[in-house]
């Protein structure tokens, strides 16, 4: 059976996923047309998604001229590699840039810890807390007084970590009993700033929103 | 190799501190050879971590650290990758289409977040959690033997093609682990029947030169191996097994079995 390799490029993804997110907003700041298919994932999983990642059968996968790229950091790197005359979000320099790979894999903590947060209660609750605090505490140090990660300009970093903050206010700081704007403060400026970006306010969902979805996961799923 | 030429174009001194048991930082060492770059190594004491790596990794607290002029490289497979962006005329470890790099990346978290902790899980414990984490280990072995026999490695000598690459390196400094936890536990990984492809892989890359001269004799892989199981054992049912005193390679292969509830990550949808 023959069968049309479809052209250009397909993201199939999650309404409120944030490692979709990611692509999304590197799809927009690089001006690169694709079309969004939304996934479902709550009931049965399509066939093309199971296809295209037969090994994690997870969002996001981008698929272009037909193959496809698994795993959001990954397609960042493939979007730069790609589509090199695309405006780049990774900075040129080896050193810069060895950074920005280590910080947006960082950046993950942030919502590997904040689940922790909403679906664990007492000692692991607590441990997931004291972690919070810690990634928080080191992303703003990171940031320091710089307007974006890599400096002047909006890059990788950047749009790796924006998805999360709606994730972190109020959901997570609420599961977790701390405030971003008082123990990031530099972050949640950073976060306000990204927010004026249109890639970036087209992208995220409100806070409220988020926490709607969480609730909605943790009634599906029977976690207190 | 002309070794003072590579450097010579990016002159600043390498520095590396690393673990001799680590794969991680056989992993850096191997690409330093492969790249015929000199470099300074400092074994650090991970059971007394030197006040040079805290200030140099303060994030993570790990080796290895690459040190360039005065700048410090932390995370294995951020580092390897640095070293092809700065000496772009060397032997590079990423193959060159965009594609190829996206396939390599992915197998490489293949490798860092589910073959790794697998492997780590059946070091860890005993009888049926054991078994359990058996068949996990032969899973993921068996989607990377699917690949090499018909997926994206068809054909191949190497993950890299003809020569060792990227995911060469990731993969083949920590797979030699398997053989002497095979040796210290008993119980059977890398079936060469099960797994032909894989095994005839790992044969071909631990037979390489650079290779020999980076992975440590298995005498003493299998003496450490000894201890880190005695100690694992001794501590399972406990929290943390293994604890900071050393970054046993079943640790940093894998997180201990008592780490953060595995049940409450599953539970949800992962989005």
């Amino acid at each position: 059976m023959a069968e049309e390799i479809k052209k250009g490029l397909v993201l199939l993804d999650f309404w409120v996923s944030p490692f979709g997110q990611r692509c999304r907003i590197a799809l927009a700041e690089k001006g690169l047309p694709y079309e969004y298919s939304e996934q479902e994932l709550l009931g049965t999983k399509s066939e093309l998604l199971l296809r295209s990642n037969p090994i994690h059968k997870k969002i996001p996968v981008l698929i272009h001229d037909g193959r496809p790229v698994n795993e959001s950091l990954v397609i960042l790197n493939y979007l730069e590699e790609a589509f090199p005359d695309a405006p780049p979000l990774l900075p040129a320099d080896p050193y810069a840039r060895a950074q920005a790979r280590f910080w947006a894999a960082y950046s993950d903590k942030v919502y590997e810890v904040g689940s922790r947060l909403w679906k664990t209660k007492g000692e692991a609750q607590s441990q997931a807390r004291a972690e919070m605090l810690q990634v928080l505490g080191n992303l703003d140090g990171e940031l320091g007084e710089k307007p974006f990660f890599a400096g002047e300009k909006f890059g990788f970093v950047d749009l790796a970590l924006v998805p999360f903050m709606p994730w972190l206010t109020p959901s997570f700081e609420r599961y977790g009993g701390f405030s971003v704007a008082e123990v990031a403060p530099r972050l949640a400026a950073w976060a306000d700033r990204c927010m004026e970006r249109e890639s970036v306010a087209k992208t995220l969902y409100p806070g409220e929103k988020v926490d709607e979805f969480i609730t909605l996961l943790k009634k599906k799923y029977g976690i207190e | 190799m002309e070794k003072a030429t590579e450097n010579a174009k990016n002159p600043a001194p390498l520095k590396l501190l690393g673990s001799w048991a680590s794969s991680y930082t056989h992993r850096v060492q191997l690409a330093l050879r492969l790249k015929g770059l000199e470099f300074e190594y400092k074994e650090e004491d991970l059971g007394s971590k030197s006040e040079e790596l805290l200030r140099l990794n303060p994030v993570h607290k790990k080796v290895p650290v690459l040190v360039h002029g005065g700048r410090a490289l932390p995370e294995s497979v951020v580092i390897l990758q640095y070293l092809d962006d700065a000496w772009p005329e060397t032997r590079p470890l990423l193959p060159a289409d965009a594609f190829d790099r996206a396939l390599a990346r992915f197998w490489c978290h293949f490798a860092d977040d589910k073959l790794g902790p697998a492997v780590g899980a059946v070091f860890a414990s005993t009888g049926e959690e054991q078994e359990a984490a058996v068949r996990q280990v032969h899973e993921n072995l068996a989607l990377l033997e699917a690949e090499l026999r018909d997926g994206a490695f068809r054909g191949r000598r190497f993950f890299g093609g003809d020569e060792v690459g990227f995911l060469d390196v990731v993969l083949g400094c920590g797979s030699y682990w398997l053989a002497v936890f095979e040796e210290v536990t008993g119980v059977r990984l890398v079936d060469a029947d099960a797994f032909p492809l894989f095994h005839a892989w790992l044969r071909e890359f631990e037979a390489l030169d650079e290779v020999r001269e980076t992975i440590p004799a298995v005498d003493r892989l299998l003496e450490y191996a000894r201890g880190v199981r005695h100690m694992l054992l001794g501590l399972a049912g406990g929290a943390g097994a293994g604890g900071d005193a050393t970054e046993a390679p079943a640790a940093t292969a894998a997180p201990p079995a008592a780490a953060p509830p595995a049940a409450a990550t599953d539970i949800a949808v992962d989005i």
